[in-house]
Protein backbone atom coordinates (compact mmCIF):
# COMPACT_ATOMS: atom_id res chain seq x y z
CA UNK A 1 0.00 0.00 0.00
CA UNK A 2 3.20 2.28 0.52
CA UNK A 3 5.03 1.75 -2.65
CA UNK A 4 6.68 -1.86 -1.20
CA UNK A 5 6.02 -4.86 -0.63
CA UNK A 6 7.16 -4.54 3.19
CA UNK A 7 4.94 -6.09 5.78
CA UNK A 8 6.94 -6.50 8.95
CA UNK A 9 6.31 -3.76 11.54
CA UNK A 10 7.47 -5.46 15.11
CA UNK A 11 5.46 -3.47 17.72
CA UNK A 12 2.57 -4.35 20.21
CA UNK A 13 1.43 -8.09 19.64
CA UNK A 14 -2.07 -8.02 18.39
CA UNK A 15 -3.96 -11.13 18.28
CA UNK A 16 -7.03 -10.43 16.01
CA UNK A 17 -9.85 -12.69 16.56
CA UNK A 18 -11.12 -14.31 13.89
CA UNK A 19 -13.92 -16.67 13.36
CA UNK A 20 -12.90 -17.60 9.88
CA UNK A 21 -11.68 -21.24 10.24
CA UNK A 22 -9.80 -21.03 6.81
CA UNK A 23 -7.22 -18.37 8.99
CA UNK A 24 -4.69 -19.68 11.28
CA UNK A 25 -3.74 -18.07 14.27
CA UNK A 26 -0.51 -16.89 13.26
CA UNK A 27 -1.98 -15.97 9.70
CA UNK A 28 -4.64 -13.58 11.62
CA UNK A 29 -1.92 -12.45 13.96
CA UNK A 30 0.05 -10.82 11.51
CA UNK A 31 -2.89 -9.35 9.13
CA UNK A 32 -3.52 -7.50 12.35
CA UNK A 33 -0.18 -6.13 13.35
CA UNK A 34 -0.10 -4.84 9.92
CA UNK A 35 -3.55 -2.98 10.00
CA UNK A 36 -2.11 -1.37 13.79
CA UNK A 37 1.10 0.15 11.83
CA UNK A 38 -1.51 0.98 8.85
CA UNK A 39 -3.52 3.11 11.08
CA UNK A 40 -0.20 4.76 12.94
CA UNK A 41 0.59 5.49 8.82
CA UNK A 42 -3.40 6.90 7.93
CA UNK A 43 -3.57 8.98 11.42
CA UNK A 44 0.21 10.90 9.85
CA UNK A 45 -1.02 10.94 6.63
CA UNK A 46 -4.29 12.90 7.56
CA UNK A 47 -3.05 14.48 10.48
CA UNK A 48 -0.06 16.19 7.99
CA UNK A 49 -2.37 16.81 5.23
CA UNK A 50 -4.60 18.89 6.69
CA UNK A 51 -2.22 20.65 9.09
CA UNK A 52 -0.37 21.39 6.17
CA UNK A 53 -3.82 23.28 4.86
CA UNK A 54 -5.52 21.40 2.69
CA UNK A 55 -9.27 21.01 3.41
CA UNK A 56 -10.46 18.32 5.48
CA UNK A 57 -12.24 16.06 2.72
CA UNK A 58 -8.88 16.24 0.36
CA UNK A 59 -7.39 13.29 2.54
CA UNK A 60 -10.39 11.55 3.21
CA UNK A 61 -11.83 11.42 -0.43
CA UNK A 62 -8.69 10.70 -1.47
CA UNK A 63 -7.96 7.52 0.66
CA UNK A 64 -11.60 6.43 -0.48
CA UNK A 65 -11.11 6.69 -3.89
CA UNK A 66 -7.34 6.03 -4.77
CA UNK A 67 -6.32 4.32 -1.15
CA UNK A 68 -2.66 3.95 -1.73
CA UNK A 69 -0.64 5.14 1.25
CA UNK A 70 2.49 5.62 -1.11
CA UNK A 71 1.35 7.27 -3.95
CA UNK A 72 -1.38 9.38 -1.12
CA UNK A 73 1.98 10.99 0.58
CA UNK A 74 3.55 11.38 -3.07
CA UNK A 75 0.68 13.56 -3.99
CA UNK A 76 -0.17 15.36 -1.30
CA UNK A 77 4.02 16.31 -0.24
CA UNK A 78 4.11 17.33 -4.00
CA UNK A 79 0.95 19.72 -3.63
CA UNK A 80 2.23 20.89 0.00
CA UNK A 81 5.46 21.76 -1.00
CA UNK A 82 4.27 24.10 -3.44
CA UNK A 83 3.99 22.15 -6.59
CA UNK A 84 1.31 21.73 -9.23
CA UNK A 85 -1.76 18.98 -8.54
CA UNK A 86 -0.60 17.55 -11.79
CA UNK A 87 2.83 16.79 -10.65
CA UNK A 88 1.16 14.69 -7.61
CA UNK A 89 -1.06 13.19 -10.09
CA UNK A 90 2.01 12.05 -11.98
CA UNK A 91 4.17 10.98 -9.13
CA UNK A 92 1.09 8.88 -7.70
CA UNK A 93 0.63 7.53 -10.84
CA UNK A 94 3.93 6.06 -11.41
CA UNK A 95 4.51 5.13 -7.98
CA UNK A 96 0.90 3.16 -8.12
CA UNK A 97 1.87 1.60 -11.72
CA UNK A 98 3.60 -1.25 -9.60
CA UNK A 99 0.36 -2.16 -8.71
CA UNK A 100 -0.40 -3.77 -12.35
CA UNK A 101 1.74 -7.16 -11.82
CA UNK A 102 0.13 -7.48 -8.41
CA UNK A 103 -3.35 -7.76 -10.54
CA UNK A 104 -2.41 -10.48 -12.84
CA UNK A 105 -0.51 -12.40 -9.30
CA UNK A 106 -4.08 -12.46 -7.29
CA UNK A 107 -6.77 -12.48 -10.38
CA UNK A 108 -7.16 -16.21 -9.56
CA UNK A 109 -8.40 -15.10 -6.28
CA UNK A 110 -10.69 -12.36 -7.55
CA UNK A 111 -13.29 -14.61 -9.04
CA UNK A 112 -15.00 -14.57 -12.28
CA UNK A 113 -17.95 -12.40 -11.40
CA UNK A 114 -17.85 -8.36 -11.99
CA UNK A 115 -19.14 -7.12 -7.68
CA UNK A 116 -16.15 -9.12 -6.91
CA UNK A 117 -13.61 -8.75 -9.51
CA UNK A 118 -14.39 -4.55 -9.03
CA UNK A 119 -13.93 -4.87 -4.77
CA UNK A 120 -10.95 -7.02 -5.34
CA UNK A 121 -9.48 -5.18 -7.71
CA UNK A 122 -9.54 -1.93 -5.26
CA UNK A 123 -8.45 -3.56 -2.08
CA UNK A 124 -5.16 -5.05 -3.91
CA UNK A 125 -2.32 -3.11 -1.86
CA UNK A 126 0.89 -4.56 -1.01
CA UNK A 127 -0.27 -6.00 2.14
CA UNK A 128 -2.90 -7.95 0.44
CA UNK A 129 -1.11 -9.11 -2.36
CA UNK A 130 2.09 -10.06 -0.43
CA UNK A 131 -0.17 -12.00 2.39
CA UNK A 132 -1.89 -14.12 -0.69
CA UNK A 133 1.38 -15.17 -2.43
CA UNK A 134 2.23 -16.58 1.11
CA UNK A 135 -0.15 -19.22 0.75
CA UNK A 136 -0.28 -22.16 -1.62
CA UNK A 137 -4.18 -23.12 -1.34
CA UNK A 138 -6.75 -21.35 -2.90
CA UNK A 139 -9.36 -21.26 -0.14
CA UNK A 140 -6.60 -19.64 2.05
CA UNK A 141 -5.33 -17.48 -0.26
CA UNK A 142 -8.70 -16.20 -0.88
CA UNK A 143 -9.65 -15.80 2.66
CA UNK A 144 -6.29 -14.42 3.09
CA UNK A 145 -6.62 -11.37 0.60
CA UNK A 146 -9.87 -10.60 1.23
CA UNK A 147 -9.39 -10.74 5.33
CA UNK A 148 -5.99 -8.41 4.96
CA UNK A 149 -7.94 -6.17 2.07
CA UNK A 150 -11.07 -5.37 4.15
CA UNK A 151 -9.56 -5.00 7.31
CA UNK A 152 -7.05 -2.65 5.76
CA UNK A 153 -9.42 -0.31 3.79
CA UNK A 154 -11.88 0.24 7.07
CA UNK A 155 -8.95 0.94 8.63
CA UNK A 156 -6.79 2.95 6.58
CA UNK A 157 -9.99 4.95 6.29
CA UNK A 158 -10.72 5.73 9.39
CA UNK A 159 -7.00 6.03 10.46
CA UNK A 160 -7.07 9.18 7.90
CA UNK A 161 -10.07 10.62 9.02
CA UNK A 162 -8.88 10.40 12.56
CA UNK A 163 -5.72 12.04 11.65
CA UNK A 164 -7.22 14.86 9.30
CA UNK A 165 -9.49 15.94 12.06
CA UNK A 166 -6.43 16.32 14.44
CA UNK A 167 -4.48 18.06 11.96
CA UNK A 168 -7.03 20.58 10.90
CA UNK A 169 -6.73 21.57 15.09
CA UNK A 170 -2.85 22.11 14.54
CA UNK A 171 -1.50 26.26 14.23
CA UNK A 172 1.74 26.25 13.84
CA UNK A 173 3.04 22.32 12.78
CA UNK A 174 6.82 23.83 12.01
CA UNK A 175 7.20 24.04 16.00
CA UNK A 176 5.97 20.08 15.99
CA UNK A 177 8.12 18.96 13.72
CA UNK A 178 6.02 17.49 11.60
CA UNK A 179 7.73 18.49 8.51
CA UNK A 180 10.27 15.66 9.52
CA UNK A 181 7.55 13.19 9.93
CA UNK A 182 6.75 12.71 6.08
CA UNK A 183 9.96 11.88 4.77
CA UNK A 184 10.62 9.86 7.90
CA UNK A 185 7.54 8.08 6.94
CA UNK A 186 8.47 7.10 3.42
CA UNK A 187 12.19 6.68 4.49
CA UNK A 188 10.85 3.79 6.82
CA UNK A 189 8.75 2.35 3.85
CA UNK A 190 11.42 2.56 1.47
CA UNK A 191 14.59 1.58 3.58
CA UNK A 192 14.23 -2.00 4.09
CA UNK A 193 13.01 -2.62 0.42
CA UNK A 194 16.32 -1.26 -1.97
CA UNK A 195 18.23 -3.96 -3.28
CA UNK A 196 21.93 -3.45 -4.28
CA UNK A 197 20.55 -2.98 -7.99
CA UNK A 198 17.83 0.27 -6.88
CA UNK A 199 20.17 1.36 -3.73
CA UNK A 200 22.47 2.68 -7.00
CA UNK A 201 19.29 4.28 -9.16
CA UNK A 202 17.57 5.82 -6.62
CA UNK A 203 21.01 7.43 -5.06
CA UNK A 204 21.34 8.46 -8.27
CA UNK A 205 17.72 9.73 -8.89
CA UNK A 206 17.83 11.41 -5.70
CA UNK A 207 21.16 13.56 -6.70
CA UNK A 208 19.45 14.54 -10.08
CA UNK A 209 16.18 15.54 -7.90
CA UNK A 210 18.33 17.95 -5.50
CA UNK A 211 20.03 19.01 -8.61
CA UNK A 212 16.92 19.94 -10.61
CA UNK A 213 15.34 21.57 -7.48
CA UNK A 214 16.26 25.12 -8.31
CA UNK A 215 15.80 25.28 -11.40
CA UNK A 216 12.24 23.30 -11.67
CA UNK A 217 8.97 24.12 -10.30
CA UNK A 218 8.23 22.34 -7.15
CA UNK A 219 6.93 18.79 -7.67
CA UNK A 220 8.71 18.17 -10.70
CA UNK A 221 12.40 17.09 -9.54
CA UNK A 222 11.10 13.65 -8.05
CA UNK A 223 9.89 13.24 -11.20
CA UNK A 224 13.45 14.09 -12.55
CA UNK A 225 14.99 10.87 -10.60
CA UNK A 226 13.47 8.15 -12.73
CA UNK A 227 16.15 9.67 -14.84
CA UNK A 228 18.43 7.44 -12.31
CA UNK A 229 16.53 4.63 -13.15
CA UNK A 230 17.12 4.51 -17.03
CA UNK A 231 20.81 5.81 -16.80
CA UNK A 232 21.61 2.73 -14.00
CA UNK A 233 19.83 0.45 -16.39
CA UNK A 234 21.92 0.81 -19.58
CA UNK A 235 25.00 -0.22 -18.20
CA UNK A 236 26.03 -4.41 -18.22
CA UNK A 237 24.54 -5.85 -14.43
CA UNK B 1 -4.45 19.37 -5.01
CA UNK B 2 -7.80 19.88 -7.57
CA UNK B 3 -10.99 17.88 -7.73
CA UNK B 4 -9.92 16.84 -11.58
CA UNK B 5 -5.99 15.63 -10.46
CA UNK B 6 -7.69 13.60 -7.66
CA UNK B 7 -9.75 11.92 -9.32
CA UNK B 8 -7.68 10.86 -12.49
CA UNK B 9 -5.12 9.39 -9.43
CA UNK B 10 -7.65 7.93 -8.28
CA UNK B 11 -9.37 6.85 -12.04
CA UNK B 12 -5.73 5.35 -13.34
CA UNK B 13 -5.08 3.48 -10.34
CA UNK B 14 -7.94 1.53 -10.58
CA UNK B 15 -7.38 0.52 -13.59
CA UNK B 16 -3.59 -0.33 -13.09
CA UNK B 17 -5.29 -2.75 -10.63
CA UNK B 18 -7.82 -4.02 -12.95
CA UNK B 19 -5.77 -4.93 -15.77
CA UNK B 20 -4.64 -8.18 -14.34
CA UNK B 21 -8.04 -9.64 -13.35
CA UNK B 22 -9.69 -8.63 -16.92
CA UNK B 23 -6.63 -9.88 -18.82
CA UNK B 24 -5.26 -12.68 -16.77
CA UNK B 25 -6.46 -15.82 -19.27
CA UNK B 26 -5.08 -13.80 -22.14
CA UNK B 27 -2.03 -11.76 -21.57
CA UNK B 28 1.10 -12.58 -19.42
CA UNK B 29 3.64 -10.35 -17.83
CA UNK B 30 6.88 -10.46 -18.87
CA UNK B 31 9.47 -10.39 -15.76
CA UNK B 32 11.23 -7.18 -16.76
CA UNK B 33 8.43 -4.75 -16.78
CA UNK B 34 7.69 -6.39 -13.65
CA UNK B 35 11.06 -5.43 -12.03
CA UNK B 36 11.04 -2.31 -13.96
CA UNK B 37 7.44 -0.96 -12.37
CA UNK B 38 9.17 -2.17 -8.95
CA UNK B 39 12.25 -0.01 -9.01
CA UNK B 40 10.24 2.76 -10.06
CA UNK B 41 8.42 3.02 -7.30
CA UNK B 42 11.23 2.73 -5.16
CA UNK B 43 13.60 5.01 -7.04
CA UNK B 44 10.65 7.65 -6.91
CA UNK B 45 10.02 7.37 -2.89
CA UNK B 46 13.81 7.37 -2.51
CA UNK B 47 13.85 11.00 -4.24
CA UNK B 48 10.61 12.09 -2.13
CA UNK B 49 12.83 11.51 1.00
CA UNK B 50 15.25 12.94 0.15
CA UNK B 51 14.04 16.67 -1.39
CA UNK B 52 11.12 16.43 1.20
CA UNK B 53 13.94 16.63 3.83
CA UNK B 54 16.26 18.87 2.42
CA UNK B 55 14.39 21.40 0.22
CA UNK B 56 11.17 23.74 0.66
CA UNK B 57 9.99 25.17 -2.59
CA UNK B 58 12.94 25.74 -4.40
CA UNK B 59 15.32 26.40 -1.78
CA UNK B 60 17.19 24.74 1.17
CA UNK B 61 15.20 23.49 4.02
CA UNK B 62 17.20 24.30 7.10
CA UNK B 63 19.28 21.56 9.31
CA UNK B 64 16.53 20.93 11.86
CA UNK B 65 14.25 18.83 9.26
CA UNK B 66 17.20 16.66 7.90
CA UNK B 67 18.92 16.33 11.30
CA UNK B 68 15.19 14.84 12.39
CA UNK B 69 15.27 12.57 9.30
CA UNK B 70 18.64 11.48 9.75
CA UNK B 71 17.35 10.28 13.21
CA UNK B 72 15.04 8.99 11.63
CA UNK B 73 16.97 7.01 9.19
CA UNK B 74 18.96 5.41 12.31
CA UNK B 75 16.55 4.19 13.99
CA UNK B 76 15.17 2.27 10.61
CA UNK B 77 18.40 0.68 9.97
CA UNK B 78 18.40 -0.26 13.77
CA UNK B 79 14.88 -1.95 13.24
CA UNK B 80 12.86 0.23 15.69
CA UNK B 81 9.39 -0.08 15.38
CA UNK B 82 7.40 2.39 13.13
CA UNK B 83 5.71 4.75 15.54
CA UNK B 84 9.05 5.19 17.12
CA UNK B 85 10.79 6.34 14.28
CA UNK B 86 7.83 9.02 13.35
CA UNK B 87 8.05 10.39 16.47
CA UNK B 88 11.09 10.79 17.38
CA UNK B 89 12.28 12.48 13.58
CA UNK B 90 9.57 15.17 14.96
CA UNK B 91 10.81 15.58 18.14
CA UNK B 92 14.37 15.84 17.01
CA UNK B 93 13.23 18.73 14.46
CA UNK B 94 11.11 20.29 17.46
CA UNK B 95 13.42 20.17 19.84
CA UNK B 96 16.22 21.91 17.89
CA UNK B 97 13.85 24.58 16.25
CA UNK B 98 12.92 25.46 19.93
CA UNK B 99 17.32 25.70 20.73
CA UNK B 100 16.82 28.37 17.47
CA UNK B 101 18.26 26.41 14.89
CA UNK B 102 16.53 27.13 11.53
Amino acid sequence: MFGLTNAGPVFTVVVMRSTWRTLDRGTATDIGLVVVADVVVGLSFGAIATSGGLPLWQPVLMSLIVFAGGAQFAAVGAVLAGGSATAGMVAGLVLNARLLPFGFAVADVLGDRWPTRLVGAHVTTDESVAFALREDDHGRRRAVFWTCGLALFVAWNLAVLAGAALGGALRDTDVLGLDAAFPAVLLALVLPSLTRRTRRAALLGAGLAIAATPVLPPGLPVLVALAGLVLVRREPA
Amino acid sequence: MTLAALLVLAAGTFAFRLVGPLLRDRVTLPGHVESLLGDAATVLLVALVVTSALTQGQAFAGWARPAGVLVAAVLVLRRAPFPVVVIAAAATTAVLRLLGVP
